[in-house]
């Protein structure tokens, strides 16, 4: 497990008094379904809980990774401002898609998106995280159709998309050439750490994957090392020779470990960093939102000045359309103070968001830093120990 | 076999260059200098040395890091029997001679300079070669006893000579072969490197005859030591007229080396007969030159133990050959594992900067500070690696040595095959003349009155015959000498491969238990640092 689960509070008052609230799910049993380029892996999600809005104590379903993609998506549009937690990337080379170890680390890295919704505050409110939790698989397959289907986006982002365009041909007829940005010198840190951030850990997480396959290298070359040491010392047959055979035997055992160690590193060092990196990652496509939304309340406070200096000449003519235009600067001013708001929450979600991330990821790499470090000691100390073994017997040989 | 080490020749696999950990190890020499220059640090991790900002970097990561303690720098190996080499003659160091050997001859080889091929042609531009200055160091009673120092120039052409002499010189002993004319590696090497390459290799060499009983006394070797100027070592003669040498102590008139009038009666007669000996061993030379391209002659090898020999002599080749190979990459696999791991670390020096830099919560600086431990420990185990591996490369080099060796041990077999090949050649050489000389005696009977000029051919044939049993009985006492030489070499071979091998097998396991504690030390520290975030049961 790469976090700690911790359970925090729902905001419902506890059945009863003496059993807290508690929402805890695990992603397991990878099973390949269908055939050729139609396979894929679904997963059992197992559901353990007490909430009132839960169907009852425990439900298992059926999800595939299509389903958690559907399930970030939503939780993304509703929650602004939250970093969703990351979900592992959508596989790149074929081959490798089945292979154990891949599908290994991808049922982990879901197990663990799903526990941190579930005991986000905030995100384990959600009904789409119900949904994903008790829906039968028909319904499941329905809404991710829905939502993937032929169009990308939907429709709203549609929308979204020209009008940004529309904004900048505006802008620049406007002279405005610059997009509007908050003038928010922490945020501006922040935003720069972040993008710092994702840099580095994408480089150290780089080396990382290199490490481990560094180790199953390195454990290869014994292992042929060890093999020649003890062809060379059949052919030799004396002392020398069994002083070599001593030796390629040890080489072998070595490889051995080095192979497991490169496992581990893989999962315990390795996948976290890999974590890390999805997570800034996230964070990235927050700013994004943070941004447009911004953005977005800019442009109604412009259109709203607009309106009003429209209505106002209105008055002023006494023309028999300043009902209606009064009816839309209403409407608009509500637009506007509900984009305030929704900016407003963002930016608080955001904040609290952050001092969280922070502390977690303290203890994340703290402990993958804890596993790293055993994990080599024990390699190196497994090394050393094999060698050493060997010393007496080259002794006896050389006497011999 | 003594080691005569000089450091840092077989790093070719080593890039010290371009090093980011010197950059880390500031103030701390280097651990093994192998002679390069200075090391100019690499900032980014990619290896695109951008030298401008070295220094900053280097500073801001020395901030960061720790420097390593003395203790940590200084250059530890864990067997006994590695030097630090020696690479100045100025400063003799004796301390590396094995107390058991009461004599010695150490040779330096330095300095080398460009000279220009003297040419008698008019035309300019003439070609250029190197030369080295060869200083030597003895106490043998042969060079003049304790105390005796030499110094002389010699260009590579003269170490071919004197490997081709001591060839001839020295049949079925197992000599150190020399250094290849030709650029061996597939790189393409810039002037300095392949000069300084063969400077290496020619130290190595000259120090391999040093320490060979036999050789080290030899006069070949003396000569090339001692004497000023130009080389009083005559160059080879032909490859098919080497072969031939089990008969050498035939007079020289016969061999066709001119200069040599002895006595006017001496040189009249066996002139003669002298004339079909030297057609013999012209047609022998003959057939071994249109041989040569292609199928050798045969030799009747009647000797089984021989055979097995050399037959289990060419499968130890191979065994050996593929432990070398897998040397190689084992030696590659730890360079590149080390070289990761410093790269790890760097990255993770770059993460404590930044989360260090301006860190808006304490929970930032918590992490820079595991970062930063994190990368230490992983810079640790880098250099731990590459100095691991430097002593690797030392010990398992020993198997590539071998196989030279064992090329060496080929060639002693060849003398021998080829002396048994003279043998046979003139026994059968024999046999024809005798059935000659029957077969004339035989119709010279039948001829009324005796042909004058058949009596004479056959009492030149009955002179051959004589000249060719003498011949065949050198040759024969040759052929014993070189068997002989085989036995007594291969002993001493076999013997010193023991020695080294075990000597190689130690080395290497001591190395890697040494490096793997030092290792475990660090992450050791490591997981103690980070001891606060262990899970629940561990």
């Amino acid at each position: 497990m790469l976090t700690t689960r911790s359970v925090s509070g729902s905001s419902q008052s506890p059945r009863s008094p003496s059993s807290q609230p508690y929402l805890s799910v695990s992603v397991t049993d990878p099973v390949k379904l269908g055939n050729g380029v139609q396979a894929y892996i679904s997963y059992r999600v197992i559901t353990k809980t007490n909430f009132t809005e839960y169907q009852g104590p425990e439900k298992i379903v059926i999800r595939r990774y299509s389903d958690f993609v559907w399930l970030r998506d939503r939780l993304f549009e509703k929650y602004k401002g939250v970093f969703i937690p990351p979900l592992p990337e959508k596989s790149a080379v074929e081959k490798f898609r089945f292979s154990a170890e891949f599908i290994e680390m991808r049922r982990q890295a879901l197990d663990v998106f799903v526990n941190r919704i579930a005991s986000h505050h905030e995100l384990q409110q959600s009904e789409d995280l119900r949904t994903f939790l008790q829906a039968d698989e028909e319904t499941m397959e329905r809404l991710r159709f829905h939502e993937t289907g032929i169009f990308k986006k939907k429709p709203a982002d549609l929308m979204q998309i020209f009008k940004d365009v529309q904004s900048k041909v505006s802008d620049v007829v406007l002279g405005k050439e610059k997009p509007v940005e908050e003038s928010n010198p922490e945020y501006e840190k922040l935003k720069h750490y972040i993008f710092e951030l994702e840099n580095h850990l994408a480089e150290a997480q780089k080396h990382a994957y290199r490490l481990v396959k560094r180790h199953r290298e390195l454990g290869q070359s014994l292992s042929d090392f060890g093999k020649a040491a003890k062809l060379l010392g059949a052919c030799e047959g004396n002392a020398l020779g069994k002083a070599f055979t001593e030796l390629g035997a040890k080489s072998e055992a070595l490889s051995i470990r080095l192979q497991k160690e490169a496992h581990q590193l893989l999962m315990n060092f390795e996948e976290p960093l890999k974590d890390y990196v999805r997570a800034v990652q996230s964070i990235k496509a927050t700013i994004a939102e943070r941004a447009n939304a911004f953005r977005q309340q800019c442009e109604l406070a412009e259109t709203i000045k607009l309106k009003e200096i429209n209505l106002e000449k209105l008055m002023l003519t006494r023309s028999d359309r300043v009902g209606e235009a009064e009816h839309e600067y209403k409407e608009l001013k509500a637009e506007g103070e509900e984009a305030s708001r929704r900016f407003e929450t963002m930016v608080r979600l955001m904040n609290e968001e952050i001092v969280r991330f922070q502390e977690q990821k303290t203890i994340d790499m703290g402990i993958a830093f804890h596993e790293f470090a055993k994990g080599q000691a024990r390699l190196a100390n497994s090394i050393a120990d094999a060698w050493r073994s060997l010393l007496p017997k080259l002794e006896t040989c050389s006497s011999a | 076999m003594m080691k005569q080490e000089n450091h840092g020749d077989e790093g070719a696999n080593l890039h010290a260059s371009q090093d980011d950990m010197e950059s880390l190890v500031l103030d701390e020499p280097p651990p093994s200098s192998n002679g390069q220059s200075s090391p100019s640090a690499s900032t980014s991790v990619e290896r695109h040395s951008s030298t401008a900002t070295t220094s900053s970097t280097s500073q801001n990561f020395n901030s960061i890091l720790e420097p390593p303690s003395y203790a940590d720098a200084i250059f530890t190996s864990f067997d006994s029997s590695s030097s630090n080499g020696q690479e100045n003659p100025k400063q003799p160091s004796y301390q590396s001679d094995p107390p058991t050997r009461s004599e010695f001859l150490k040779i330096w080889v330095s300095d080398p300079e460009k000279e220009l091929e003297l040419t008698n042609s008019l035309v300019p531009g003439g070609t250029s070669y190197y030369t080295y200055l060869i200083t030597t160091r003895t106490n043998m009673p042969e060079y003049g006893g304790p105390g005796s120092e030499f110094t002389v120039r010699r260009r590579f052409k003269d170490v071919v000579t004197l490997s081709d002499r001591l060839s001839e010189s020295y049949r079925g002993f197992v000599i150190p072969i020399r250094p290849d004319k030709s650029v061996v590696e597939s790189q393409v090497m810039q002037i300095e490197q392949f000069v300084e390459q063969r400077r290496a290799a020619l130290s190595k060499y000259l120090n391999k005859l040093a320490v060979h009983p036999t050789l080290k006394k030899s006069e070949e070797l003396r000569l090339f030591l001692v004497v000023r100027g130009k080389l009083p070592l005559a160059k080879s003669v032909d490859m098919a007229s080497r072969m031939l040498d089990g008969a050498v102590r035939l007079p020289r008139q016969l061999t066709g080396e001119a200069a040599a009038v002895t006595d006017v009666n001496e040189a009249a007669q066996p002139a003669k007969g002298g004339r079909d000996l030297l057609r013999i061993f012209r047609e022998l030379r003959q057939s071994v030159v249109n041989d040569w391209g292609g199928v050798k002659p045969i030799v009747v090898e009647e000797d089984k133990e021989f055979m097995e020999r050399k037959e289990k002599v060419a499968e130890f080749e191979q065994q050996l050959s593929n432990l070398s190979q897998q040397a190689e990459s084992l030696v590659k696999a730890q360079q590149d594992i080390g070289e990761t791991m410093g790269e790890l670390g760097l990255a993770f020096v770059k993460l404590t900067k930044l989360e260090t830099e301006g860190a808006m919560f304490e929970s930032q600086t918590i992490r820079a500070t595991d970062m930063k431990n994190v990368a230490t420990a992983a810079v640790k185990a880098s250099r731990l690696y590459r100095e691991l591996n430097a002593q690797t490369v030392k010990h398992l080099d020993k198997l590539h040595e071998y196989l030279g060796v064992i090329l060496a041990v080929n060639s002693a077999f060849s003398d021998r095959s080829s002396a048994l090949l003279t043998v046979q050649t003139l026994s059968s050489e024999l046999v024809s003349l005798q059935s000659r000389i029957e077969k004339l005696e035989a119709t010279a009977s039948k001829i009324f009155g005796g042909d004058r000029s058949r009596m004479r051919k056959i009492e030149e044939l009955k002179e051959t015959l004589k000249v060719s049993e003498d011949a065949k009985s050198c040759a024969v006492r040759e052929y014993e000498r070189i068997k002989e030489n085989n036995r007594s070499e291969l002993e001493r071979v076999d013997r010193e491969r023991h020695e080294d091998f075990m000597g190689m097998l130690k080395g290497f396991v001591l190395n890697q238990a040494g490096y793997a504690e030092k290792m475990a030390n660090a992450w050791e520290k490591l997981a103690e640092e980070t001891s606060a975030y262990k899970r629940d049961g561990n």
